[in-house]
């Protein structure tokens, strides 16, 4: 029996489990305390003191977020001085706070602007002392306004804890102390791979991705060309969070809608790309088994572990596969087949990308991924972008009428949908592999759970046609790191393996709306999952139009065609500035 | 006036740099007795005595202990605290200079008395040139077995090490302290984890003063003369360190129940010139300030409290009348202002916006309004802050309220009055 502990807070008396802090008893009672630094996948912080509160019998204010509950603990959320301290200590980060929130990426949904509103701030009664400091912005994905910083910490932590990147960090004291990368260089020069994950947890518009729905825009009101979208799968589970539909909704068809809305000639499905990235990696996967090939092979669908490899790894990047990710295949057959197909200028196509992340920012940008100096995806935008983007069309998102995605590129397999969620990749490279290494023998369980869950590490052996393929999928690239060594130092057994920067995968990518936390991804994975359930065709290479683009053009999956179009490579990336020299 | 060494009893009597010299005039007989006893029977010594830490903090040394002792985690260590960034505060510096060796003996009953297994010494930057002597001290106290393995027969090892700090007021705070010497950037963190259960290297952590550990090896010989001296609450000595306008700067030992008038105007010499005394402030940078209406009580713990005012490291500054309060309120602010670690909202931005406020009282640009939100904000940094730096930043601030309320007087009144 866990020992329970009975306290009051503001005369009302809760009951809570040992060890639970005064922030989340005071949730229990429905009562928020504010909190800036507070994040609930983080470590406590303790550091921007807005949730302090008063106890009885304690001469200072305690913070909810740090002091756990002890029995007989009387707390007040509500008193003259829990309240001037609060808004004092609001005053004061006002005071040192860029003000320009009208043209503030977070306008809107900014949690320094909800504590001013809930805190009645009408009046600044401090000097401004916030300073002009430069914005990084020489990167395709990352914006960092430090005038903008309230210096919470919460970037630092998802970048070192989650990440074991520790790009960014603090430096100096005292009124000069700030969140930056080593020496202030930008981000490109640093050890960051542009995850975004520091953007999901800002609490206000320092770190943000960069804009991209402007320019999206321009191309959709451009009568030359013929604009196409392409959604990854995560976003449809993530984009109704935002409308204020439950956390994980499945939004597919109001998706499709709203993007017809916004005014996309065509609305495609990445999940159609993803059948192809599994259709060529389960064959790569094959090739390099049979013929003795760099092993274990390593996804490559995600464009930080991508940057990873090559800035951290750079002598190990044999080991990724050369397949590319669902965007960028898709974003290749868009711009020769499909627009020979449909007898479009490649040139004229402009295709656009929604992912929920800002590291395919810069893969768009990749030059190995585009035809005569084009890139093959015009522009990427986010989940959050997308959100904006209905927004500002104005539509009631969750009234809208469904609708299908478009053809040809629109038919995709529930082993597309579960590539945004962590083992999503494996279980659906499995699905096919095993047919094929088996002479057509389907998996004895298409839903193969040993790679499902949040664990950081999973692993398994599968038994395939008398051999034993040892598997493992792994998420954040703090685990990354930890295979990495091993691989590198020569210790590993696996034959393939997956690897996902984010935490629960694309569905808790750094391009998903500022509200994700652990739990929230957690609840995306399980509708991920759902749609696979409900998918007619549960294997990527049972996709019509993926069969027909074989049949007409690419002859077999692994071909030298399929080679030209759906593979690419890496490159090793000289770090400019090591510091673990 | 009496006339009291009771700590600095040793002060000139040996060679600091030769062990047998220290030997010659007793040393190490407190380490011999003390691996007779048991630790609990040390700290209850300290607790007769009464002694508050001396660093500032102003915590029961001897509950200190055995707090530390009961923590049931294996690797506990020891750390003296030299970090002294106290404004006008210079004993600890008179004790590694003069009497290295009974540091150093303090620290082994220290690690001795809380089962340690390593002792740590955090000087600040300022003091590096006693690293030789310290250095000298372990190194002969190694030679001699009191250091190292099976120490006095004892089987138990304990080791001293020396770091230097670099120059950072707030690493005199305990848990900055303990990051600074794990090579981390040298701020605080927040509590819990106490140090007692998870401090330096996430090892059970006892730490100390300097003076307030030199005091141990002077109990455990002889603690009569220093149990007989003193007030009810405030037992034995004190080192004060007096600064600023006074005759004859210095650290001095008292007894405490000594008046302050006798501190500054017997000890001390008086003040230059002859001038008024504008205030005192007790305690360092992080202590409260006071006029000469407080020159006849005692220098006590109980006095000082019933004064708002508090003994804390034991400085005491003195400021004749050539200072203006403001001026002194200003410097004092931007003492914080440059040494906050800047990590925690309401001490990083509260010590600017204080500054910029004492900045338009000294201007006579403030308005009602200022000294209202000033008032506030000096409550709002005590209340909320991370580390006992932003707790006591406006302890001087807070006091000139009282004392001097003629210099947040309403403009209006003033400019009534012309
Ligand atoms: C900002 C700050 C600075 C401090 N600086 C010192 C210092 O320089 N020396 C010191 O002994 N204690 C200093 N302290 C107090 C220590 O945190 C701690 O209380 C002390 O070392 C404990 O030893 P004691 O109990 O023997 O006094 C400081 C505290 C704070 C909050
Ligand atoms: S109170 Fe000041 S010194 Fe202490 S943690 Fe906060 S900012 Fe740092």
């Amino acid at each position: 029996m866990e020992e329970m502990i009975k306290l009051k807070i503001n005369g009302m008396p809760v009951e809570v489990k040992k060890g639970t802090k005064i922030l989340q008893a005071a949730q229990m009672l429905h009562i928020d305390i504010p909190h800036l630094c507070y994040h609930p996948d983080q470590r406590v912080k303790a550091r921007c003191r807005i949730c302090s509160v008063e106890v009885i019998g304690k001469k200072r204010l305690l913070a909810a977020c740090a002091t756990e509950c002890w029995d007989g603990m009387e707390v007040f959320t509500d008193t003259k001085v829990v309240r001037d301290t609060q808004r004092g200590i609001l005053q004061l980060i006002m005071a040192d706070h860029e003000e320009n929130c009208l043209t503030c990426p977070r306008n809107g949904n900014c949690v320094l602007q909800q504590l001013c509103s809930r805190f009645n701030v009408l009046r600044p009664n401090l000097t401004h002392v916030s300073e002009a400091i430069p914005v990084k912005t020489t990167n395709p994905s990352l914006v960092h306004d430090p005038e903008k910083c309230v210096k919470c910490g919460r970037c630092i932590r998802v970048c070192k804890d989650v990440q074991g990147i520790e790009a960014i960090g603090f430096a100096g004291r005292s009124t000069g102390l700030k969140v930056t990368t080593p020496y202030g260089e930008e981000f490109n020069k640093t050890d960051c791979v542009l995850c975004g994950q520091c953007t999901v947890v800002c609490p206000v518009g320092a770190l943000v991705e960069k804009d991209d729905t402007n320019r999206v825009l321009e191309a959709v009101f451009n009568p030359h060309k013929v604009v196409i979208v392409q959604t990854a799968p995560s976003v449809r589970v993530a984009l109704g969070d935002a409308f204020g539909l439950p956390d994980g909704s499945i939004v597919t068809k109001k998706m499709v809608s709203a993007l017809r809305m916004i005014g996309f000639d065509k609305v495609f499905d990445t999940n159609y790309g993803a059948d192809l990235t599994i259709t060529e990696e389960a064959e790569e996967l094959i090739d390099r088994l049979k013929n003795n090939k760099k092993m274990p092979m390593t996804t490559s669908c995600c464009p930080a572990w991508v940057n990873f490899m090559e800035k951290h790894y750079p002598d190990e990047i044999a080991h990724l596969s050369s397949t590319k990710s669902p965007m960028s295949i898709f974003s290749a057959v868009a711009k020769t087949q499909y627009a020979k197909q449909e007898n479009i200028a490649p040139e004229n196509i402009f295709s656009v990308a929604i992912m929920p992340c800002i590291a395919k920012k810069y893969e768009a940008k990749r030059p190995e991924l585009g035809r005569g100096g084009i890139a093959d995806t015009d522009a990427v935008i986010t989940t959050r972008g997308l959100i904006k983007l209905i927004k500002y069309i104005g539509i009631d998102f969750c009234n809208l009428p469904e609708s299908e995605f478009d053809n040809p590129m629109g038919e995709s397999t529930g082993a597309g949908a579960i590539f945004g969620a962590t083992g999503g990749v494996m279980e659906a490279a499995l699905r096919t592999a095993y047919e094929w290494m088996t002479g057509g023998k389907p998996m004895p369980t298409l839903e193969y759970l040993p790679v499902r869950g949040f664990d950081g590490i999973k692993e398994a052996q599968v038994e395939i046609a008398g051999h034993t393929l040892k598997i493992a999928v792994v998420h954040t690239l703090k685990n990354a790191a930890f295979i990495m060594d091993k691989i590198r130092s020569g210790q590993c057994e696996y034959d393939f393996i997956e690897v996902m920067a984010c935490p629960g995968g694309c569905v808790g990518g750094g391009g998903q709306p500022v509200t994700t936390t652990f739990a929230v991804t957690k609840k995306r994975m399980k509708a991920l999952y759902m749609i696979d359930r409900n998918s007619k065709l549960r294997k990527s290479h049972e996709n019509p139009y993926l069969k027909k683009l074989y049949a007409e053009f690419l002859e077999k999956p692994g071909s030298e065609k399929a080679h030209q179009l759906l593979h690419t490579h890496y490159h090793a990336r000289e770090k400019e500035f090591d510091f673990s020299k | 006036m009496q006339n009291i060494s009771y700590l600095t009893e040793n002060f000139g009597k040996y060679d600091v740099f030769s062990i047998d010299s220290y030997i010659n005039i007793g040393g190490f007989q407190s380490l011999r007795k003390a691996v007779t006893m048991d630790g609990d029977d040390i700290a209850t010594i300290l607790s007769d005595a009464k002694i508050k830490g001396r660093g500032g903090a102003e915590y029961p040394m001897g509950r200190k202990w055995s707090q530390a002792r009961a923590v049931k985690r294996p690797h506990h260590c020891v750390v003296c605290n030299a970090d002294e960034g106290e404004t006008c505060t210079f004993k600890d510096r008179e004790l590694i200079t003069n009497d290295s060796f009974n540091l150093i003996e303090a620290m082994i009953i220290a690690g001795w008395a809380v089962n340690a297994e390593d002792g740590y010494i955090y000087m600040r930057a300022e003091y590096s040139h006693l690293r030789p002597r310290i250095l000298n001290a372990i190194k002969q106290a190694e030679d001699r077995g009191f250091l190292g393995k099976n120490i006095l027969g004892t089987n138990w090892n304990y080791k001293i090490h020396l770091y230097s700090g670099a120059g950072a007021y707030v690493c005199g705070e305990g848990t900055a302290l303990i990051r600074s010497i794990e090579g981390k950037a040298g701020r605080p963190r927040m509590k819990p984890p106490f140090m007692k259960q998870s401090g330096l290297f996430t090892r059970p952590t006892c730490i100390n003063n300097v003076e307030s550990l030199s005091l141990v090896p002077h109990l455990l010989r002889d603690s009569t003369p220093y149990l007989q001296v003193g007030t009810k609450e405030s037992t034995g000595t004190k080192l004060v360190s007096v600064g600023g306008n006074v005759n004859k700067p210095g650290v001095y030992e008292i007894a405490f129940g000594t008046t302050v008038r006798e501190i500054i105007y017997g000890l001390a010499g008086g003040i230059q010139g002859n001038r008024k005394i504008r205030l005192i402030q007790f305690g360092g940078a992080s202590g409260k300030i006071s006029d000469a209406r407080i020159l006849d009580i005692p220098y006590s713990y109980e006095a000082f409290a019933a004064n708002n005012l508090i003994i804390g490291s034991g400085s005491v500054l003195v400021i004749d009348e050539r200072t203006s309060v403001i001026d002194f309120l200003r410097y004092t602010q931007d003492f914080f202002l440059h040494e906050s670690c800047g990590q925690c909202t309401p001490c990083r931005e509260g010590n600017r916006h204080i500054r910029i406020f004492l900045e338009k009282i000294k201007n006579g640009t403030y308005t009602d309004e200022d000294i209202q939100t000033m008032k506030t904000f000096a409550k709002v940094m005590p209340m909320s802050s991370l580390c006992g730096l932003g707790e006591t930043a406006q302890n001087a601030l807070k006091s000139a309220f009282n004392i001097f309320p003629e210099v947040f007087a309403s403009r209006k009144q003033t400019e009534a009055v012309g």
